[in-house]
C-alpha cells in the first residue's frame, strides 16, 4: 500500500516529482531490523543515492515525519502506511482501515500548498498501547484520554495560527484526526472553525487508517482545493501536531492521477471470513501442496530491476520487452506504468496460495510484451478475455519470515 | 549438420514394466528392482550381462540410485533427467551409446517414487530462486487451452468438453483392460463433466493420476537383436526437442498448439521415413497429461488435421478399433505419471502391441507394424518434447 500510495503521488507530481529522500512510517512494519523503506524505494526505482528511511514504531512518527520533512530543505517523499488491526467483536475492528498515503514535500513553482506553519504539544500518558507485535491495541478508559487530549489540541492549534498569523475563521478546511474518535470530533467542534469547514473524517468509507489517515485526508482535501485556501491539520497521538497549508495557484492545474474518491467508489466487498483469514486470525486449511521456497536473497539481489521495478528489456531482434529478461536483452524497458489486455486466463483450485483460488491471465501489453501472471483484486467472475489490467506491486508469499514482493496484475477501474 | 537418426541400428529386446499405483508398501529401490528384474528374466540375463545403465527420475541424484539397489559390481550407470520426458531420455541416451558402437547391451530404466511425498499431485521442485517464478499447476496451465482452442476454430465450448470427456473416458476404458494401470475401471463422460474442478474447466477426471512405479527396457545393436529374442523392436526414430520458452513471451502464441511437439514429430517422421502417420502408425502411445494435452496432440503429430481433432475425436478415430488407436493401455489418465517411468511404461505398451502380446481386449484392430510414443515435459508454451517410432521390420 506504501508503494502504491507513493506511486500516485508521483504520478501526480508528474516531471516535478523527483524525490532526493524516501521516508517511511508504519505501526505494523513487514519487518524490524531491515528498512521497510528500501522496499519502496527499489519498486519506484529511485537512485540509488536517494537515502530511505523508516520511521518506525508509533502513530505520531507519520505526522512527525511530515513535520519533519516541511521544516527540512530538499524533496522529500513521505509514505505513511498502516493496517488496523483488532480483536474480532471489538471497536477498533469496527472503525479501522487500511491504507497509506504519500505527500511529497519540497520548493518551488509546482508546490500545490504552501506550509505556514506547525506547532506541537507533547505528554506522556498512556492511553492506547500495544505489545510490540501484538495483534490488538489496548485502551484506557476513553474519558481520560478525552480529557487529555482536548487541551493539547487547543494548544497546539492556537501556536501554529499564532506562528501563521490566522485567526480561526480563516481557515477553510480544518482536519482533526487520530485514533482517539471521540477527543478529535470534540475538539474540532472547540477551536473556533465553522462547523461546515470541518473536513469529514471518511469514517464511513474508509474507517481510520491509523499513522496514513492525516496524509489521507490532507490529499483529500486538495483534491478539491481552489487557490487561496486555508487548510489545518491537527493530529492526536500522544501530544498534539498542527500544520498549516494554503494552496497555491498551482493547484489549479493539479490533476491528481487517482483520487480518493475514486479509489472509495471503486471498492468490492469481501467476506467477514476471508478478512478475518487474510488477518491470520482464522487460520484455514491450507492446499496439500508444498509450501512455497523463500526467495533467495541473492538471487534477488540480482534481478532487482525486474522483481522490484518490474523493468523489462529489449528483445534484439524485434524490440519487444523481454519479460523476465533474457541473457540476450538489450535496453531496460519499464513496464510496471504499461496497461495490458487479458488474452486468456485460468483458475487454479490446487496450487499454494494466501487467497486461494488462484487468478491467473495471460496478459498482453500495450506495445508490445506477453507474460502469463496471477490476477488481483477480482472476482473469479468478472475475469475474462478483454479486460484491461494495470500492474501492482504486491506480497506473493511469506516464507521463512522474508516477504516474497513481486507484481500482480489488477482490472483497471472504470476501465471495465 | 542434421539430425540423421539411428534408424534400424539399435534394437530392443526386453522391456518391462512394474504394475503403476499408489505402492505405499514399496519403495523405489523395490520398483527399480522389480523393474530390472522383468526386463533381464524373459531373456535369460542377469545384471551384470548389462554393460552400461540409463536411469531416469526426476526426484533422485546419481548413478548410485540404481547401482546401490542392483549391487551392480564396476558397471557405468547415468542418471538423466528431462521434465515429465525423463524416462526417454534414458531410452535415447541408452541407444546413442549402442548405437555408437561404445557398449554392445545397455539398459535404460526409469523410476518415481511419488507418493511418498505427502501432497497431491507431483511435486515441484525449484532451485533457490528469486521469488518471481510463475506459481501455478500444471492443470491450470493447461486448461487455457481449451477455451482457445474452441474460439480459434470455432467450436462450442460444449463440443470441447464432449471431446475431452471422450478422450479421459475412453482411456479410461482400455485402463480397464490393463492390468498394471494404476485405475482399472471405465468412466463414463458423465462422472468425467460431473467431477470437481481442479482448474479452469478441468475436473479431476481431465488430469492424469499420480502414481508410483518403474520401466525398463534393453536395448543392442540390430545385428545383435536374435541372440535375445525372435520378435525384437527396431528404434527407427528418436527426435527430442526443448523448447525455449518463447511462448510465454510470445503475443502470437495462442494455446492451440505445442511447437516443440510439431518439431520432434517432423524430426522423427523423417528420421524413420514416414509420411502418413495416420495411415503408417498402428497405435500411439502420447502425454495425456490432461485432457486438452491429448486433443492437441492429436494434431500437432499429424494425426488429423488442425481444428478437426475435437472431432476425430468424438467419431472414435483414436479409440482401440478406431483408425488409430491412442493410448491403448489407458495413457498417463490410467497409469498415473511417476514422471521417470512414464517414457518407458510407453515403450512397454508397443513392445507388447506390436509383438501381438496384449490381451485381446486391448486390440488395435490393424496389422500395421510400426508405433510412436510422445513424451512430454512443461507447460504450454515452455516444453521439452520427445518422440519414438518404434517398428517389428528392419530396413
Amino acid at each position: 500500500m506504501g508503494f502504491e500510495a507513493a506511486r500516485l503521488a508521483l504520478r501526480s507530481a508528474g516531471d516535478d516529482g523527483c524525490p532526493n529522500a524516501l521516508w517511511f512510517s508504519t505501526v505494523t512494519p513487514a519487518y524490524v531490523d531491515k528498512t521497510n523503506a528500501t522496499t519502496i524505494h527499489e519498486a519506484l526505482r529511485l537512485d540509488d543515492d536517494v537515502p530511505a528511511f523508516d520511521f518506525g514504531g508509533a502513530q505520531r512518527s507519520a505526522v512527525g515525519a511530515l513535520r519533519t520533512a516541511l521544516n527540512g530543505p530538499g524533496t522529500t517523499l513521505v509514505v505513511a502506511s498502516d493496517i488496523r488491526t483488532g480483536l474480532p467483536g471489538g471497536g477498533d475492528e469496527v472503525s479501522g482501515g487500511d491504507g497509506a498515503s504519500a505527500v511529497l514535500v519540497g520548493d518551488g513553482p509546482a508546490v500545490i500548498a504552501e506550509y505556514l506553519g506547525g506547532a506541537s504539544q507533547s505528554e506522556e500518558f498512556v492511553d492506547r498501547w500495544r505489545a510490540p507485535g501484538g495483534e490488538r491495541s489496548k485502551l484506557w478508559e476513553e474519558r481520560f484520554g478525552e480529557t487529555r487530549y482536548l487541551p493539547l489540541g487547543e494548544r497546539a492549534f492556537q501556536a501554529v495560527l499564532k506562528e501563521a498569523d490566522l485567526s480561526p475563521e480563516q481557515v477553510d478546511q480544518l482536519i482533526v484526526t487520530g485514533l482517539h474518535t471521540r477527543a478529535a470530533t470534540a475538539l474540532a467542534g472547540r477551536l473556533g472553525v465553522a462547523g461546515e469547514n470541518v473536513v469529514d473524517n471518511r469514517a464511513g468509507a474508509i474507517g481510520n487508517t491509523g499513522a496514513a489517515h492525516p496524509g489521507l485526508l490532507l490529499t483529500s482535501v486538495l483534491e478539491s482545493a481552489t487557490p487561496g485556501k486555508v487548510i489545518a491539520l491537527l493530529v492526536l497521538a500522544d501530544g498534539a501536531d498542527a500544520m498549516v497549508f494554503r494552496a497555491t495557484e498551482a493547484i489549479a492545474s493539479f490533476q491528481p492521477s487517482r483520487t480518493v474518491d475514486a479509489q472509495t467508489e471503486g471498492g468490492a466487498p469481501v467476506t467477514y471470513g476471508k478478512f478475518l483469514a487474510w488477518r491470520k486470525m482464522l487460520p484455514l486449511e491450507p492446499p496439500r501442496r508444498p509450501e512455497p521456497l523463500r526467495p533467495s536473497s541473492s538471487a534477488a539481489g540480482r534481478s532487482l530491476d525486474w522483481k522490484y521495478g518490474f523493468v523489462g528489456r529489449a528483445d534484439p531482434d524485434t524490440g519487444a520487452p523481454q519479460m523476465p529478461p533474457l541473457p540476450s536483452g538489450s535496453d531496460p524497458i519499464p513496464m510496471a506504468d504499461v496497461p495490458g489486455t487479458i488474452v486468456t486466463y485460468t483458475i487454479d483450485h490446487l496450487v499454494y496460495s494466501e487467497s486461494p483460488p488462484v487468478i491467473f491471465g495471460i496478459v498482453d501489453f500495450d506495445g508490445g510484451g506477453r507474460l502469463p501472471i496471477e490476477l488481483t483484486d477480482v472476482a473469479p467472475d468478472d475475469v475474462k478475455p478483454g479486460v484491461r489490467v494495470e500492474m501492482t506491486f504486491r506480497k506473493l508469499f511469506t516464507s521463512d519470515d522474508i516477504h516474497n514482493y513481486f507484481w500482480k496484475a489488477r482490472p483497471i477501474r472504470g476501465a471495465n | 549438420m542434421g539430425s540423421h537418426g539411428i534408424r534400424d541400428r539399435v534394437a530392443i529386446v526386453s522391456v518391462g514394466c512394474t504394475p503403476f499405483g499408489e505402492h505405499w508398501n514399496r519403495s523405489a529401490d523395490d520398483l527399480l528392482v522389480e523393474a530390472v528384474n522383468e526386463t533381464l528374466n524373459p531373456i535369460g540375463l542377469g545384471k551384470q550381462d548389462i554393460d552400461a545403465y540409463w536411469l531416469g527420475t526426476a526426484q533422485r541424484s546419481c548413478g548410485i540410485t540404481l547401482a546401490k539397489p542392483l549391487e551392480l559390481e564396476g558397471k557405468p550407470v547415468s542418471r538423466v533427467e528431462n521434465f515429465c520426458a525423463t524416462g526417454s531420455e534414458a531410452l535415447r541416451q541408452a541407444s546413442y551409446a549402442v548405437a555408437s558402437g561404445a557398449y554392445d547391451i545397455a539398459m535404460a530404466v526409469g523410476v518415481e517414487k511419488v507418493k511418498d511425498a505427502g501432497y497431491q499431485g507431483l511435486p515441484a521442485t525449484q532451485p533457490p530462486n528469486d521469488g518471481t517464478v510463475r506459481n501455478l499447476t500444471a492443470a491450470a496451465m493447461y486448461s487455457m487451452i481449451a477455451p482457445a482452442y474452441a474460439k480459434k476454430y470455432g467450436v462450442s465450448e460444449g463440443e470441447v468438453r464432449d471431446a475431452l470427456s471422450h478422450i479421459a473416458s475412453k482411456n479410461h476404458y482400455n485402463g480397464a483392460r490393463n492390468p498394471r494401470a494404476q485405475f482399472k475401471r471405465e468412466v463414463s463422460k458423465e462422472q468425467v463433466e460431473k467431477a470437481p474442478k481442479m482448474a479452469g474447466t478441468l475436473g479431476v477426471f481431465d488430469c492424469a493420476g499420480v502414481a508410483d512405479g518403474g520401466a525398463a527396457a534393453i536395448v543392442v545393436r540390430a545385428e545383435d537383436a536374435h541372440k535375445y529374442t525372435d520378435k525384437p523392436l527396431y528404434i527407427k526414430a528418436l527426435s527430442l526437442v526443448a523448447g525455449n520458452g518463447s511462448g510465454l513471451q510470445d503475443p502470437n502464441y495462442d494455446y492451440t498448439t505445442f511447437p516443440e511437439v510439431v518439431d520432434s514429430a517432423q524430426d522423427a517422421y523423417a528420421q524413420a521415413g514416414i509420411t502418413d502417420p495416420r495411415g503408417q502408425l498402428a497405435m500411439a502411445e502420447v502425454h495425456d497429461c490432461f485432457t486438452p494435452t491429448e486433443m492437441v496432440l492429436m494434431e500437432d503429430l499429424g494425426f488429423c488435421d488442425r481444428g478437426t481433432a475435437w472431432k476425430e475425436v468424438l467419431a472414435g478415430t483414436f479409440d482401440l478399433g478406431g483408425d488409430l488407436p491412442v493410448n491403448p493401455d489407458g495413457g498417463l489418465k490410467s497409469f498415473g505419471h511417476p514422471v521417470g517411468a512414464s517414457g518407458l511404461r510407453m515403450t512397454f505398451e508397443c513392445w507388447l502391441q506390436l509383438r501381438g502380446e496384449a490381451p485381446e481386449q486391448r486390440s488395435l484392430g490393424n496389422d500395421r507394424n510400426l508405433a510412436l510414443t510422445h513424451n512430454l515435459g512443461g507447460y504450454p508454451g515452455e516444453m521439452v518434447s520427445f518422440v519414438s517410432i518404434l517398428g517389428t521390420d528392419p530396413g
